[in-house]
């Protein structure tokens, strides 16, 4: 009998995790469709997910991070220098544009991973460090934010991230390309297993032969190097590389990687639950900004509501 | 046995911050035998396991391997969030076409493999949700097939259910026809004669014997382990535990009609100081929740708990102010803060009390952390040592000095002696003897009948979360303890 409860219970926990953030979506849409005229039209929908796809690309890293137990607080930072170098890197060409970003990120994601990997020290404290780090590098290249590097506008790099496809923008595609990989890595190779092991149990996974210092490596250098892609197409969707957006957008991408159903302490996740966490924020923003009379300092107040129900769901379910 | 070993050890030496776990350390095992390790808690055999297998680099000395190795540790070292099938194929998932992990082969290999093991839980679900003896059968299984020439078990019965540890013997037995050696640490003798050709004794890091196990009488063996001659022993194995507890005087600890749906229906206990009394009865009979019941852990559906003569307000604070202390029977996830050091993990209950307006007194703590240090014999090489760092043995020591510097009144002990060696195991009854005879009252459980009958005064059997029966004096026996249980099956078979 305990048995029986237990299991459903259990079945409980993985309905709600699994799929509270996809209810709570289905029935955003629903209403939002319903109430507001333009929520449902076809631009809307497209801006949506283009909006979306930028947000989709660093909290696919921050998924696999949190996953094996860390975080990565630098994304938001790193982001904005992505940007910053992609548009710098246009003036040579399409290649150094797209290419000149990814390195540097994904090096400073390799750095991340190292020192988290091969010292012990906590990641929140590492990432935090080369969240500063990122920052401070972008006001050294642009006198303090003084000079913005224009992309110019018949250039093959601002066709990545304005060009569209039935309307709908590349952006979109890289993006869903890049979480079906990452579904795939995460749930059918190797890596992907040593993922979840990694963040299960750090060290019932060295005693079961998981390389954890590679893991974590990988993962970091990852979530870099995809903030730095996000960076680069915003700032080809842009035009410019803008210096002071991606304040804040760590938090954002931890957000959602929650809402959708991964374990703050590892684990535990899905590509899937991050992808529909996007959602539901971007919908949220859209709403509010639909309404149009409220403040969109709103938008903060709902996320941060619904990311407090899902943790203490989280919290209560596990009992 | 003339083979040639796959493994083998000479003179290693291994030391950890201070401590000497392994000194010039001799270990042989042949090809095809199964070989005992044996040794108080704390001598040693886990650490020399991880030396075997590669973890630890020794200081000194020379291990040579031969073939590969693979290990269930001490304790269960699976991923408890990812699914059964997961874990059984770590590192060497079935593969598709395509490179990827073939999901569906997996789970239904995993199915497979394990209802040969006696696991029929579904292998999707997290691994978990399965019962901590049905976690050992999958590191069992997880271990075992991965073409070892060299399988190492450390400790893995001592989280088994009897009928479970049936199944593990006999998966060491056809291990052992299909020729993998075997390296078996345990610290039940049952287990060791039935399945061992050899033996080697650990003895303070040290090998003191190593030979052929049927040979060798367990009287003998047991002298090796603790060092102390075969007459030391068959004196103090003959110590007397029960006493006469005189009905007069005044119980101090009376709990009248507990219940707490569904585990725990009726149940009425009284001890009186300087009483043992033990709490019987199969697994699942609601032992544990009787406990957790008393100290207020568990909400209450009815009854009363009164110590001597006062009702207890229904939570654990009230329960230990009310001079009621409780050892958990999970030390790893209910007691022990493993990275705190040992006088840390002993001062944490009586905090409150050696405190003057929340400031702590330091010298007051350390007087009383050295007094149990030498009173339970703790091994340790500082107070200031982590507790993650000790044996299982003495880290069930500092919980019971924890709860003893709370001056608690009334003991309730689940299971203090599971997963420690025959040594530490004498020492800790020895031990509670001991409390009770300066007047502390303790209620014992134990899955081992012989452990109660020895220690207990008396006896209260439960099954299903009632009471079956009352056993003293000269009804200590297995027999009465059995037909207690027994009764109250044929009673229940014959009111369907
Ligand atoms: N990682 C470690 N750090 C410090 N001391 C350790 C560590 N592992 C074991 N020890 C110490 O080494 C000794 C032997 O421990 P162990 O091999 O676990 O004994 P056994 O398995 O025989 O009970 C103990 O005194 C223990 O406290
Ligand atoms: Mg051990």
């Amino acid at each position: 009998m305990t048995m029986t409860t237990t299991r459903t219970a259990a079945a409980r926990t993985k309905v709600l995790q699994r799929q509270g953030a996809a209810v709570a979506l289905v029935l955003m849409v629903a209403v939002s469709w319903l109430v507001f005229p333009r929520f449902g039209s076809p631009d809307n929908l497209r801006d949506l997910a283009l909006q979306g796809s930028f947000l989709a690309v660093i909290a696919l890293g921050m998924t696999f991070v949190i996953i094996t137990g860390g975080i990565d607080l630098s994304v938001g930072s790193v982001y904005a220098l992505g940007g910053v170098l992609a548009a710098w890197g246009s003036q040579h060409g399409f290649l150094v544009a797209l290419l000149l970003p990814l390195v540097v990120c994904g090096l400073i994601g390799l750095v991340n991973g190292l020192l988290i990997a091969r010292t012990s020290m906590a990641p929140f404290i590492v990432t935090l460090a080369s969240l500063l780090f990122a920052r401070g590098l972008l006001l050294v290249i642009t006198d303090e934010g003084a000079n913005t590097y224009q992309i110019a506008a018949d250039s093959a790099f601002v066709e990545l991230g304005r060009g569209t496809v039935f309307g709908f923008g590349y952006p979109i595609f890289i993006a869903a390309v890049l979480c079906v990989l990452g579904g795939v890595v995460l749930n059918r190779t190797s890596f992907g297993q040593n993922v979840f092991a990694t963040g299960g149990a750090e060290q019932s996974a060295v005693l079961m032969g998981v390389p954890l210092a590679k893991t974590k490596i990988i993962v970091y250098t990852a979530s870099g190097t995809l903030a730095g892609l996000a960076g680069a197409l915003t700032a080809a969707y842009l035009q410019s590389g803008v210096t002071v957006i991606g304040v804040g957008l760590e938090l954002d991408a931890i957000a959602v990687v929650v809402i959708g159903g991964t374990l703050l302490t590892g684990g535990m996740g899905t590509v899937l639950g991050t992808v529909i966490g996007v959602a539901l924020i971007k919908v949220i923003q859209n709403v509010i900004n639909q309404i149009g009379t409220l403040d969109s300092n709103y938008q903060s107040v709902v996320s941060g509501v619904f990311l407090l129900v899902v943790v203490v769901l989280q919290r209560v379910l596990r009992r | 046995m003339p083979t040639e070993p796959v493994i083998e050890v000479a003179g290693v030496t291994k030391t950890f911050a201070g401590v000497r776990a392994l000194s010039d350390v001799d270990f042989t095992l042949h090809r095809g035998e199964v070989h005992a390790l044996v040794g108080e808690n704390g001598a040693g055999k886990s650490t020399l396991i991880k030396v075997l297998t590669g973890i630890h680099t020794p200081d000194s000395g020379h291990v040579r391997r031969d073939g590969r190795i693979s290990t269930i540790y001490q304790e269960v070292n699976l991923v408890p969030l990812m699914s059964v099938s997961a874990n059984l194929f770590l590192g060497r998932e079935p593969r598709t076409r395509f490179g990827l992990i073939d999901r569906a082969r997996r789970d239904a290999d995993a199915a497979e493999l394990l209802s040969g093991y006696g696991i029929t839980a579904d292998v999707r679900s997290p691994l978990g949700t399965l019962a901590v003896g049905e976690q050992q059968m999958v590191a069992l299984a997880r271990a075992v097939e991965t073409d070892a020439d060299v399988v190492i078990m450390d400790e893995p019965t001592s989280s088994l259910e009897p009928r479970e540890v049936e199944t593990l013997l006999d998966v060491v037995r056809k291990l052992h026809e299909s020729g993998i050696a075997i390296i078996y640490v345990s610290h039940r003798m049952d287990e060791l004669y039935r399945i061992c050709d050899r033996v080697t004794v650990l003895r303070d890091g040290r090998s003191v014997h190593s030979g052929p196990l049927r040979d060798l009488p367990r009287i003998e063996l047991v002298s090796l382990m603790l060092g102390r001659s075969v007459n030391e022993i068959e004196k103090h194995g003959t110590t007397a535990f029960g006493e006469d507890h005189h009905a007069d005087t005044q119980p101090v600890l009376e709990a009248r009609g507990l219940t707490s749906k569904p585990r725990v229906n009726g149940v009425d206990v009284t001890i009186r100081p300087g009483e043992v009394v033990g709490l019987a009865g199969l697994l699942g009979s609601g032992r544990t929740e009787t406990a957790k019941a008393i100290i207020g852990a568990l909400p209450l559906d009815g009854g009363t708990v009164l110590v001597a003569g006062t009702p207890v307000p229904r939570n654990v604070k009230a329960a230990t102010r009310a001079g009621i202390s409780m050892l958990a029977e999970d030390r790893k996830t209910e007691g022990i803060i493993p990275n705190l050091s040992v006088r840390e993990n002993i001062v944490l209950a009586a905090l409150p009390r050696l405190s003057r307006f929340g400031v702590i007194s330091r010298s007051k703590q350390d007087r009383i952390v050295d007094t149990f240090i030498t009173r339970l014999r703790i091994k340790v090489s500082s107070p200031e040592q982590k507790v993650a760092e000790l044996s299982g043995g003495n880290q069930q020591k500092v919980l019971l000095a924890r709860w003893l510097c709370t001056e608690p009144r009334i003991l309730l002990l689940d299971e203090p002696t599971r997963g420690i060696d025959v040594g530490a195991k004498a020492e800790v009854q020895a031990l509670i003897d001991e409390l009770a005879r300066e007047g502390l009252a303790v209620l014992l459980i134990s899955s081992e009948l012989d452990e109660l009958l020895d220690g207990a005064d008396r006896l209260v059997v439960l099954r299903d979360g009632a009471v079956a029966g009352e056993l003293e004096g000269a009804e200590l026996t297995r027999e009465h303890v059995l037909k207690a249980i027994a009764a109250e099956v044929m009673d229940d078979a014959d009111s369907h």
